[in-house]
């Protein structure tokens, strides 16, 4: 019993966790991209490893807080229209293979010993050398606070602060695009998802459209890598097709063209992730599974079941949990 | 298909010749290869695996005149450490060996800490060193964790040769040739390998290809079915100990089966429920994932070889490559060719070609559409399969991650051919297979399926179609 209420608590801690919160910020930017337009941005985890990177080196090299942020979120402008410049006038699925083709460039220049200097190479860049800066900013007293069984240090990595933070963040990005998704751009958007024809015969240009969300939602997802490299360290082959995988999975879950869909996907998916991770280890520790299933075994069971959620949902529930059915980008070419 | 070939290869190798020119002076300063004698340390190429030992202190100085056996097999070495860098002993076969220490033969002020291992295990591939450090004398951790490194460069003490890293598909055996000045022989030797890639990126594309013609579906998760090949084909080949032939057929038998029940159990029913291929195209990025860590969990998250002993050379028209290399080459070479014979030549392989060019009209003529469509899943795993398992054999080590990295090249190539062509997929996985071996000249080789990916972009930007695609199929 004390056992499963460890297991319990452990997973209701990864709700507000800050790789939550990044994920969920990925998963905004896709919503934009999939949700509200009808892109298949299959290479998210490319924007959020560039805003990793952008984030990272500006600060190593001396910039400032801000000036950082601003350099990941540019970075995802740029990478968004050198995509999207090509593709968007193509049919979907190029833009798929695009975007999943340029992510894995963007990892793999980065594990590269060529530009090691800045990037770290394969190792990546540790977090100790751009956090300070950050850490800098809290407001919070020295110490720790404990909110329940919830207990972390004021500010560092795992820290309220870098909660407050990331969490902040997401509900400015939220407001903002509640507010974009209900103006008269957003209803363009949204009638490129239903139909894209009808929408040129308006007089719409339909390719600076796209090419707006792309970029839009790119931006977001460089934004989540920012939030995903504050607690820990930018690694290029931690941020890869798996990474974007499971940022789709989460819209999905949550239901895209929602507002609130991507957030509580991503609460509900790392939540249950980690419940069936550390009760699977626990099972295989502590009784006769672990005949069966070893803890080594654990994480690549995870994964399995991750893929398998995906498909089930896709086929049975493609507007996930809060989506409405009507409101699905599937139909479009 | 020939048509266009040799003209882009000729203008390759008139960049490449151009290149050579202005390179030449850089040949004439290169160090003169070392002959490798049994005396001489060991030096890592494709053919040979090497195990290299030291015995460091604290202060990474190495200490020489200590005895350490070689072990693995039946095969046995006793080695002696020079002063001036490591114990090194070609491996007979790739694979483990256990490394040991003698403890007597250290220095009375260098003893083995209390409670150190004696004892290191070290995995040798061809291609590569595989190092065991022994840490010795006073300063070091008590019960010191004695480094055993194989394919990794993070442990790898302070020495001027680094391993090459398992990272990667096939983990390059050329190792990486940027660094070395360019020749018209390692150009002419890389094209061989670049055919070696193509041939093989032809044999699982080309299903891809049908698949994408006949349903419309860009497949994800065909690249885990080439995977998937190369991880069976490591179960009953080199695990369960069969044959090559028993266990390759068996592989195949597996991995097409694999495409039965896919379609029937998947694909037929969400094409019965009229799902628009969007939703499909993210079921089969399920799917990926799914098989991704089904593989992961047959063979670990290691590399891993399916051919144990060293592979053997073989020399032809001045290009080397492992015999099992150039047996594969043919292999593809005649899959593929019997490929286009089927589809054009027999009675399914047109109706085929009829489904892919419409569906409607071909059924409307007496063709059975999920019949046909069922034969190209199965023919699309079984080849795709095949290519892997051969993959497999040729570049020696893969590891679970083989899957995804094909895929995208596999994208590239049929995108660069034209999606939903045949023909496309083969020229396409052809070209693919000289820029990646080719780049591998000029840029660091962890980039060089970066090169497949840039082209890419560059053929969607210019020739969205591709070369032999036709212009209404991109929408």
């Amino acid at each position: 019993m004390e056992e499963f209420l460890r297991i319990l608590t452990q997973s209701a801690g990864e709700i507000l966790a800050p790789t939550t919160a990044a994920y969920a910020m990925a998963a905004i930017g896709l919503n934009l991209h999939f949700g509200y337009t009808g892109l298949l941005n299959m290479g998210q985890a490319g924007f959020m490893l560039l805003g990793a990177y952008g984030f990272g080196i500006t600060l190593t090299t001396g910039g400032s807080f801000w000036l950082a942020l601003l350099v990941a979120i540019a970075a995802g402008v740029l990478f968004a229209i050198i995509l999207g410049m090509p593709t968007l006038q193509l049919r979907g699925d190029y833009l798929a293979i695009v975007t999943i083709s340029a992510a894995e460039i963007v990892r793999w220049f980065g594990r590269s010993t060529l530009w090691q200097q800045w990037t770290g190479g394969a190792s990546g860049l540790q977090g100790r050398f751009y956090k300070e800066p950050f850490q800098e900013l809290s407001f919070l007293p020295d110490g720790r606070f404990a909110l329940g069984p919830f207990e972390y240090i004021n500010t560092g990595s795992d820290s309220w602060w870098t909660r407050i933070v990331a969490w902040g963040l997401v509900a400015l990005v939220v407001l903002f695009v509640w507010l974009i998704t209900r103006s008269p751009w957003g209803r363009v958007l949204k009638g490129i998802r239903e139909d894209e024809d009808a929408v040129r015969a308006l007089g719409k240009n339909v390719y600076a459209y796209k090419l707006q969300a792309l970029v839009l939602g790119g931006a977001i997802g460089a934004l989540g890598g920012v939030i995903f490299a504050l607690p820990a360290a930018i690694v290029p082959d931690s941020m890869g097709r798996t990474m974007t995988f499971f940022v789709w999975t989460i819209l999905l879950l949550g239901g895209a063209a929602t507002v609130f869909g991507p957030v509580l996907g991503s609460m509900i998916f790392f939540a249950a992730y980690m419940f069936m991770r550390t009760g699977m280890r626990a099972l295989a520790e502590n009784t006769g599974v672990g005949d069966f299933i070893t803890t080594t075994n654990v994480e690549q069971i995870g994964g399995m079941l991750v893929g398998v959620t995906l498909m089930l949902l896709v086929i049975f529930r493609p507007q996930g949990i809060f989506g409405n059915k009507k409101e699905l980008a599937f139909n479009v070419r | 298909m020939t048509a266009d070939r040799p003209t882009i290869t000729s203008r390759w190798s008139r960049l490449l010749a151009a290149l050579a020119l202005v390179l030449l002076p850089a040949i004439f300063v290169a160090p003169p290869a070392t002959a490798s004698i049994d005396e001489t340390p060991c030096e890592p190429d494709k053919e040979t695996a090497c195990i290299a030992v030291l015995v460091l202190n604290a202060d990474n100085d190495r200490i020489s005149d200590v005895v350490v056996t070689v072990a693995g097999g039946d095969f046995s070495a006793e080695l002696t450490t020079p002063a001036d860098g490591p114990a090194t002993v070609a491996a007979p076969t790739v694979g483990r060996y256990t490394v040991t220490i003698d403890p007597a033969t250290l220095p009375a002020d260098q003893l083995l800490p209390q409670g150190a291992e004696t004892e290191l295990t070290v995995t040798a591939q061809s291609g590569g060193t595989a190092r065991a450090a022994f840490r010795v004398g006073p300063g070091v951790e008590a019960p010191s964790t004695p480094t055993a490194g194989s394919g990794t460069t993070g442990d790898t003490p302070a020495d001027g040769t680094t391993v090459e890293d398992g990272e990667g598909v096939g983990a390059a055996p050329e190792g990486d040739a940027s660094k070395r000045a360019l020749t018209f022989a390692q150009v002419w030797q890389q094209m061989g390998s670049g055919l070696r890639f193509g041939l093989l990126l032809a044999l699982a594309s080309i299903g891809l290809n049908l698949v994408f013609g006949t349903t419309g579906l860009s497949n994800f998760a065909h690249g885990e079915q080439f995977a998937l090949g190369a991880a069976v084909g490591f179960i009953t080949i080199n695990q369960m100990g069969m044959s090559i032939w028993v266990g390759g057929l068996l592989t195949l038998a597996i991995c097409a089966f694999t495409g039965l029940a896919q379609d029937s159990a998947i694909w037929r029913p969400l094409r019965k429920r009229n799902v628009p291929v969007m939703q499909l195209m993210i079921v089969s990025i399920g799917l990926s994932i799914t098989l991704q860590y089904v593989i992961q969990l047959m063979i670990g998250g290691g590399s891993e070889r399916i051919l144990s002993r060293n592979p053997q050379p073989l020399k032809l028209a001045g290009i080397t490559l492992s015999t099992a290399s150039w047996l594969s080459m043919v292999v593809a070479l005649v899959c593929v060719l019997g490929i286009a014979w089927f589809l054009t030549r027999t009675r399914i392989g047109r109706a085929t070609r009829a489904v892919s060019d419409n569906p409607a009209l071909a059924s409307a003529t007496g063709i059975d559409p999920d019949k046909i469509i069922r034969i190209v899943w199965v023919m699309a795993t079984g080849f795709a399969a095949l290519a892997g398992l051969m993959w497999g054999v040729s570049f020696g080590s893969f590891n679970w991650q083989l899957g995804v990295q094909l895929l995208l090249l596999m994208f590239a190539a049929v995108t660069l051919g034209g999606l939903g062509t045949a023909l496309g997929a083969f020229v396409g996985s052809l070209l693919i297979g000289q820029v990646v071996e080719l780049s591998n000249l000029f840029i660091p080789s962890d980039l060089r399926y970066a090169s497949a990916l840039v082209i890419l972009i560059l053929v969607l930007l210019f020739r969205p179609q591709g070369i032999l695609g036709r212009r209404e199929r991109i929408g």
